[in-house]
C-alpha cells in the first residue's frame, strides 16, 4: 500500500507579489509532493509567472515563505538560504524550462556544450564521460546523435526546446518549473513535445510545476492543478476532477470556452 | 489474489450520496441528479445500475471514481485494511486509491497522442510497478483475447473505430488485479462475440472476488452478469423536473 506520510518536496505558504500597487499573485498556499505534476492554469495576466518565479527564487515574493525539502531531508526556507547555497540548488536539484528556448539555452554553444555544461556545473570533468552522457540525453530527447555539435540557432523550434528539456534534465533533478513548455510550438510540434515530456517525467519519477494557459498539457501532463485568477487561486483539485466537474464560476468559464480536453 | 476472498466483505458503501451541478455560466442554476444513494458492494458481488438515460447511473459512477465531486455523503472504500472516504479523501489519496485498489472502464476512451494501444493498455501495470516487458506481454494477451487485429496493437487508438477503442479501454481496466471495478457500458459498441468475451471475464473477476458495479443497457449482458441491480430513480432528486 502507498505510503502518505511524506513530507512534501515544495512548500508554499501565504505567498504574495506585488508590483507596486498592482498584485502579480496573492496569499497563495500549496505543497507538491516528490514524483508529484502540478499544473498552474489561469488566463493571461492571472498571476502564473509571477507565482513560478517566486516559488523557484526568481523573484523575491512580498510575503509569505516557500520551503524546500534538501536532499539530506532537512527542510529548508528558500529565502532564508544564502545566494551561493540557492545557485547551488538550482544547478543541482532543479530544473527550469522558459517557453522561449532562447532563455533557457546558450545559442552560440553547440548542442553538447549545452547539456555538458551543466553536467560540469555539478562537478564532473571526464571529457569522455560528458560527451557520452550529452549524446544519451540527446536521444532520449530525440535529436540524432550528428547534430552534437550543431548550434541550437540551427535547430527548429521544437528541437530547441527538446535540447532545453535535456540541459535541465542531465543533472537529474528532483523538481523541474516549466512556463508554457510548449507556447511558441506548432500543433503537431507541441503533441510530440508533449508526448516526450509524459514519458521522461513518468519515467524519472519527477516532480513538476508547468504553467500553462492550455488545459489539454494540463490534462495530459498533471495529476494536480490549481486555477489561477486575478493573482489568487479559485480552484484546485484533482485534474481530472476540476476539468470534468469544475466547480468555480471562473473554471466553469475556463472549461466550456475550449472544444473538448 | 492474496488471500482466500470473504464475500461477506464490504467493497464499497455509498451512504447518502447527492450530486447537484451549480451551472454557474446560467445564472447558478441549481441541477440536482441524484439524492441520497445509500448502498453496499461486496466482494465478489457484480452490481448493476439501472435506470432510465438521464437518471443519473454514470454520475453515480464517476462520484465513486473520484472524478465528479461528491455534493453530499459519504464513499467508503475498503482500499489495504482500511475504509476511506473517497468523497473526502485528497487529490493524493484518491490517486492511490485508484493506482491499488478502483479501476475504470470509462464509456469512452480518452486517448492520448502518440501512445501506442498495447502500452495504453500496459499503463496500469507500469504504475504499480511491473516492468514494462512483462506488463506489455500481458496486455498483448488481453487484447488478444478481445480480438483487436495484432497489426493495430502499436498504432496509437485514436484513429480506430468506436469497438476497437472500447476494447482497448476494456483490456486497460481489465489487466490489473484491482479489488473494485467500475464500469460504464464496455459493451455498448461491441458485437455479440466480443459482448460474450467481456461476460466471461466480468465472471471470472467475480470468480476473484472483484466487486463489480456496471451501467449495462444491453438485456443479454445485463441478465448475465448482474447479482443485483439497483434501480437509480430511487434516488431522484425530490424537485428535479
Ligand atoms: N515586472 C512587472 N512589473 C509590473 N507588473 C508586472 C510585472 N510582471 C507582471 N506584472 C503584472 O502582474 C500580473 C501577473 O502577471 P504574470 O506575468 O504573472 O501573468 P501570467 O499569468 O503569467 O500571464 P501570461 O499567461 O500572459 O504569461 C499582470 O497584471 C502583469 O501585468
Ligand atoms: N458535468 C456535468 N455538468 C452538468 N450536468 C451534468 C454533468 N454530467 C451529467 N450531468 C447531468 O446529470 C444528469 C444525469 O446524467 P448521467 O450521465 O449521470 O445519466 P445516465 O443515467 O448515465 O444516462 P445515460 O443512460 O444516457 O448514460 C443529466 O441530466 C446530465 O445532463
Ligand atoms: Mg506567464
Ligand atoms: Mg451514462
Amino acid at each position: 500500500m502507498t505510503m502518505l506520510d511524506e513530507t512534501p518536496l515544495l512548500s508554499v505558504t501565504g505567498l504574495s507579489r506585488y508590483y507596486g500597487e498592482r498584485v502579480g499573485c496573492r496569499d497563495i498556499s500549496f505543497e507538491v509532493y516528490p514524483g508529484e505534476v502540478l499544473a498552474i492554469v489561469g488566463e493571461s495576466g492571472s498571476g502564473k509567472t509571477t507565482l513560478l518565479n517566486c516559488i523557484s527564487t526568481r523573484l523575491e515574493p512580498s510575503a509569505g515563505c516557500v520551503s524546500y525539502r534538501m536532499r539530506d531531508g532537512e527542510s529548508r526556507d528558500l529565502y532564508r538560504m544564502s545566494e551561493a547555497e540557492r545557485r547551488l540548488l538550482m544547478r543541482t536539484d532543479w530544473g527550469f524550462v522558459h517557453q522561449n528556448p532562447a532563455d533557457g539555452l546558450r545559442m552560440t554553444v553547440s548542442a553538447g556544450a549545452n547539456v555538458g555544461e551543466r553536467l560540469m556545473a555539478v562537478g564532473e570533468r571526464h571529457y569522455g564521460r560528458i560527451r557520452d552522457t550529452a549524446t544519451h540525453w540527446l536521444s532520449r530527447v530525440e535529436i540524432a546523435a550528428d547534430r552534437i555539435d550543431d548550434q541550437p540557432r540551427a535547430f527548429s523550434g521544437g528541437m530547441r526546446q527538446r535540447l532545453q528539456i535535456a540541459r535541465n534534465l542531465v543533472t537529474g533533478p528532483r523538481l523541474v518549473f516549466m512556463d508554457e513548455p510548449t507556447g511558441g510550438l506548432d500543433v503537431s510540434v507541441q503533441a510530440r513535445l508533449l508526448d516526450l515530456l509524459r514519458g521522461l517525467v513518468n519515467d524519472l519519477g519527477l516532480a513538476a510545476i508547468v504553467v500553462t494557459h492550455d488545459l489539454a498539457v494540463a490534462r495530459l501532463l498533471s495529476h494536480r492543478m490549481i486555477v489561477m485568477k486575478d493573482g489568487r487561486v479559485v480552484e484546485e483539485g484533482l485534474t481530472d476532477r476540476v476539468l470534468d466537474d469544475p466547480q468555480a464560476p471562473y473554471t466553469q468559464l475556463l472549461v466550456s470556452s475550449i472544444l473538448q480536453v | 489474489m492474496p488471500d482466500p476472498v470473504n464475500r461477506d466483505a464490504i467493497a464499497v458503501r455509498a451512504s447518502s450520496l447527492s450530486k447537484s451541478f451549480c451551472m454557474h455560466l446560467q445564472g447558478g442554476l441549481e441541477l440536482p441528479v441524484v439524492e441520497g444513494a445509500s448502498f453496499e458492494v461486496r466482494a465478489g458481488e457484480c452490481v448493476v445500475l439501472g435506470g432510465p438515460s438521464g437518471a443519473g447511473k454514470s454520475s453515480i459512477l464517476k462520484m465513486l471514481y473520484g472524478n465528479y465531486a461528491a455534493s453530499s455523503g459519504e464513499i467508503l472504500i475498503r482500499h489495504g485494511d482500511a475504509m476511506v472516504d473517497l468523497a473526502a479523501a485528497s487529490p493524493r489519496l484518491v490517486l492511490a486509491i485508484r493506482r491499488e485498489t478502483l479501476g475504470y472502464v470509462s464509456q469512452f476512451l480518452r486517448t492520448v497522442p502518440r501512445v501506442a494501444a498495447v502500452d495504453v493498455v500496459a499503463e496500469p501495470l507500469v504504475a504499480r510497478g511491473i516492468d514494462a516487458g512483462t506488463a506489455r506481454e500481458r496486455a498483448g494477451l488481453t487484447l488478444e483475447r478481445l480480438n483487436l487485429p495484432q497489426r493495430l496493437w502499436q498504432l496509437p487508438p485514436a484513429t480506430f473505430s468506436g469497438g476497437e477503442q472500447q476494447r482497448v479501454n476494456i483490456a486497460r481496466g481489465f489487466i490489473t488485479d484491482h479489488p473494485v471495478l467500475l464500469l460504464d457500458e464496455p459493451t455498448a459498441s461491441l458485437d455479440a462475440a466480443n459482448r460474450r468475451v467481456v461476460i466471461e471475464m466480468i465472471a471470472e473477476k467475480k470468480a476473484q472476488g472483484v466487486a463489480q458495479i456496471g451501467i449495462f443497457h444491453d438485456e443479454e449482458v445485463r441478465e448475465a452478469v448482474a447479482d443485483r441491480i439497483i434501480d437509480v430513480r430511487g434516488f431522484a432528486p425530490a424537485h428535479a423536473a
